[in-house]
């Protein structure tokens, strides 16, 4: 084959992934390994230390990442992913810890700690895959389903009003907030080099399509048809108000990125605080590394 | 010549579509054959128009399909 | 190996059993601790909030039970000795935590200053009923280690040796103290650190490609790798193969489980702590921990100068329970009296494991105080009436 002068390098995300575990949980058109995609990208663009970068997830259909990527990566309990990643990171200040959940894992049972982390600006970068739905245990509602979608648990429609989440975590004091659909590939993984290189909580919302729940309950077509939504509703609004950003069923969809600040993140006021406090007595943590 | 070259792994394809569709000059389509699982995996059909840019690769949830630049001089089929 | 002296505050102190178990705590190298407030246990924490920061560590107070429970386990795999201290009602949120420990082999210690309970309870008052809920609180088949000081200076002792057994079984160890034991005020001597022995992480000297997370020979305790380090592994709750990896068949579960419930209970009777008095020719044994067993001092003295022949078996760890030794003495004695604050926990372990071959007499108390030494010393008369079994 004439092809010897070709250097196939082979697929890019490949290196990032625990090949040995592949092929994955996730049904057809589902948008997580996309959006695990941009991740890699990003990982590849910004030239992150690998041997640092932690993984932690929740439970979940996108709580299943951690368990695919070739990293130090933990699968904790419903919920509890941030306030693990912040145990990791106190401990060990040189980690970059990257939490990569679900919007029912991080917005209901986690929702107090999501709000905690981004008051006290815990250094670390929450990757939130929010497919409307409680996928994984078959389509109940989420705090983040539009109204009127039909779930498992709202089988007449859904009549609660849901979440907005970047309007949540931007007053609860995250200093990156972005959101963008499994559509924008290549606008989320420069989102994510962009957060790796932030200090503070940062907040990627991905809006992702659930094709055997969502989808199919609400006779929105599969995941083909919802990334054909996205790229059809979606407007980009870099800056815009967060609290403009609501989503709807079927309306339109705000993506880019709304908020990026500064903020002392925690590590760093609480250094502040106790060498203004305690002067010389205070003894900056020596490695925790216990031998 | 073609700028790129697209490897698929036919046993990852769910026949989700993402490729088919959000590749930007339509190099692929699905093919009427079936992997294991039964699904239809794509194939490429304007192989000439593939620039390389990986899109197909970034969109594919299952890994299953990425495009790499073909180096200079190098052509391929 | 030796304590690290910049954690050891070396002397005779005057301070009460919380104070105590921080200083135990820092004195067995923990340098991370997370918690919630919760009477009586906070002063604890206020301690080591205190003091950390010119120790070289963190404390980090958080929003509730449930993250406190699991923040200190991210901060064990970023390579730290961390605890957490609660109550009845923290413990409770905290059991789901205690399981993912269990399950992930994340050594850590679990501080529960047991106060007057169910629900909100007595607050400020003690209670020893969450004996039962430190052994089998969460769901599912898991083993965990409980150690009961009753006194000031073992709140000190204990917490280094719970420390120590969480780091040699890689298992949560429960430390259950009560609220008389935290508050009470008594001397403290804390060694010079060279003379407290410490046990490091079991940290894999494996190269990457070598290293499984979950691998184990001899003991059934894999080797621990700390995030950053290189190692790759992936840590689940989910029922894992020797990888790390989720596998989820029930030759995996049975594997795996068993395997957590023997590494402790194969290795009981080295674990097991008790103190054990007169038991030679006893007829009746009373069998208690933590402050009760000061309180059934006064009645074993008071039973033996009426010429009855007591043994005192003081349980220093409750789990694993030392069914052994209670088997052994079952065939010997007449009676055994179990007085604790509360309607009967350790009590039925007690029957259980003499299997009959002696009477168990329970001396409850449903707490908010302590015994009354007459009414330990009157169980004690009774059950040496019983006839020889």
């Amino acid at each position: 084959m004439p092809g010897s002068l070709i250097n196939d390098l082979g697929n890019p995300v490949e290196p990032f992934l625990r090949s040995d575990r592949m092929p994955h949980i996730w049904c057809p058109g589902c948008g997580i390994g996309t959006t695990v995609n941009s991740f890699a990208r990003a990982l590849i663009e910004s030239k992150i230390d690998l041997q640092s970068l932690v993984l932690v997830s929740g439970i979940g259909c996108t709580g299943r990442v951690a368990g695919y990527v070739k990293l130090d990566s933990f699968h904790t309990t419903h919920g509890r992913a941030i306030p693990f990643a912040t145990g990791l990171k106190l401990a060990n200040p040189k980690l970059n810890v990257v939490v990569y959940s679900g919007d029912g894992d991080l917005s209901a049972i986690g929702g107090n700690h999501l709000i905690h982390a981004a008051r006290r600006n815990i250094d670390l970068k929450v990757i939130c895959v929010n497919n409307l739905i409680y996928a994984m245990t078959g389509g109940q509602t989420a705090p983040t389903t539009p109204a009127h979608s039909i779930t498992s648990t709202n089988p007449y429609g859904v009549f609660e009003p849901s979440f907005n989440l970047p309007h949540l975590v931007e007053a609860a004091g995250a200093v990156y907030v972005a959101r963008w659909t499994t559509f924008h590939v290549r606008q989320l993984a420069r989102s994510i080099s962009e957060a790796f290189q932030k200090k503070g909580f940062s907040f990627i919302e991905v809006i992702s399509p659930c094709p055997t729940l969502y989808q199919r309950r609400n006779k929105l077509g599969d995941g083909l048809d919802a990334m054909k939504y996205y790229k059809e509703k979606s407007k980009v609004r870099h800056g815009a108000p967060t609290n403009e950003v609501g989503l709807t069923m079927t309306g339109e969809i705000v993506v880019g990125k709304f908020v990026d600040r500064d903020r002392p993140d925690y590590q760093t006021m609480m250094r502040t605080q106790y060498a203004e406090s305690l002067g010389e007595m205070f003894v900056e943590q020596p490695e925790m590394v216990c031998s | 010549m073609a700028k790129g070259r697209v490897s698929i792994v036919v046993e990852r394809c769910k026949a989700c579509g993402f490729c088919v569709e959000f590749c930007p000059t339509h190099v692929l389509a699905l093919s009427s054959a079936f992997n294991s699982k039964g699904y239809h995996p794509p194939h490429v059909v304007h192989p000439e128009k593939c620039s390389g840019c990986d899109l197909c690769g970034m969109y594919c949830p299952d890994f299953a399909i990425y495009a790499t630049k073909a180096p200079a001089g190098g052509g391929d089929k | 190996m030796k304590a690290d002296p910049r954690g050891v505050l070396t002397g005779v102190h005057f301070m009460d059993g919380d104070h105590a178990c921080c200083e135990g705590a820092l004195a067995a190298g923990s340098r991370f601790a997370a918690g919630y407030p919760i009477t009586p246990s906070t002063e604890i924490v206020e301690r080591f909030a205190s003091r950390v920061p010119t120790v070289g560590g963190t404390f980090i107070q958080m929003e509730d039970e449930l993250a406190a429970s699991i923040t200190l386990q991210g901060a064990v795999w970023g390579g730290a000795k961390a605890f957490t201290v609660t109550s009845g009602p923290g413990f409770s949120l905290m059991m789901e935590h205690i399981g993912y420990a269990a399950m992930t082999e994340t050594p850590c210690v679990f501080v529960d200053v047991q106060r007057g309970g169910p629900s909100t309870g007595l607050p400020t008052l003690p209670a020893q009923a969450d004996m039962m809920q430190a052994r089998w609180g969460s769901h599912g088949d898991y083993e965990i280690i409980a150690l009961c000081p009753n006194s000031p200076q073992e709140c000190f002792d204990l917490t280094i040796k719970a420390f120590n057994l969480s780091e040699e079984f890689r298992v949560p160890v429960m430390f259950m103290m009560d609220e008389v034991v935290g508050h009470m005020t008594e001397k403290v001597v804390i060694p010079p650190a060279d003379q407290i022995e410490v046990v490091p992480r079991r940290h894999t000297r494996k190269p990457v490609d070598q290293y499984l997370p979950y691998e184990t020979n001899g003991d059934m305790v894999p080797e621990i790798a700390h995030a950053g380090e290189g190692y790759n592994f992936h840590v689940t709750g989910l029922t894992h193969d020797e990888h790390g990896y989720p596998n989820m068949t029930p030759q995996t579960q049975d594997k795996l489980v068993r395997r957590l419930q023997n590494k402790i209970r194969e290795a009981a009777d080295r674990i097991a702590l008790f103190e054990e008095e007169q038991l030679e020719g006893a007829d009746v044994v009373v069998v208690s921990y933590g402050i009760t067993s000061r309180v059934a001092q006064r009645a074993i003295e008071a039973a033996r100068e009426r010429g009855l022949r007591v043994g005192k078996l003081r349980l220093i760890t409750a789990w694993p329970f030392p069914e052994k030794k209670i088997r052994e003495l079952a065939a010997k004695v007449k009676a055994f009296v179990v007085p604790e604050l509360n309607l009967g926990q350790m009590v039925r372990e007690v029957e259980r494991a003499a299997a009959g071959e002696a009477k168990t007499f329970a001396v409850s108390h449903a707490g908010g105080g302590v015994h009354n030494p007459e009414d330990i010393l009157k169980v004690i008369v009774e059950a040496s009436r019983c006839p020889a079994a």
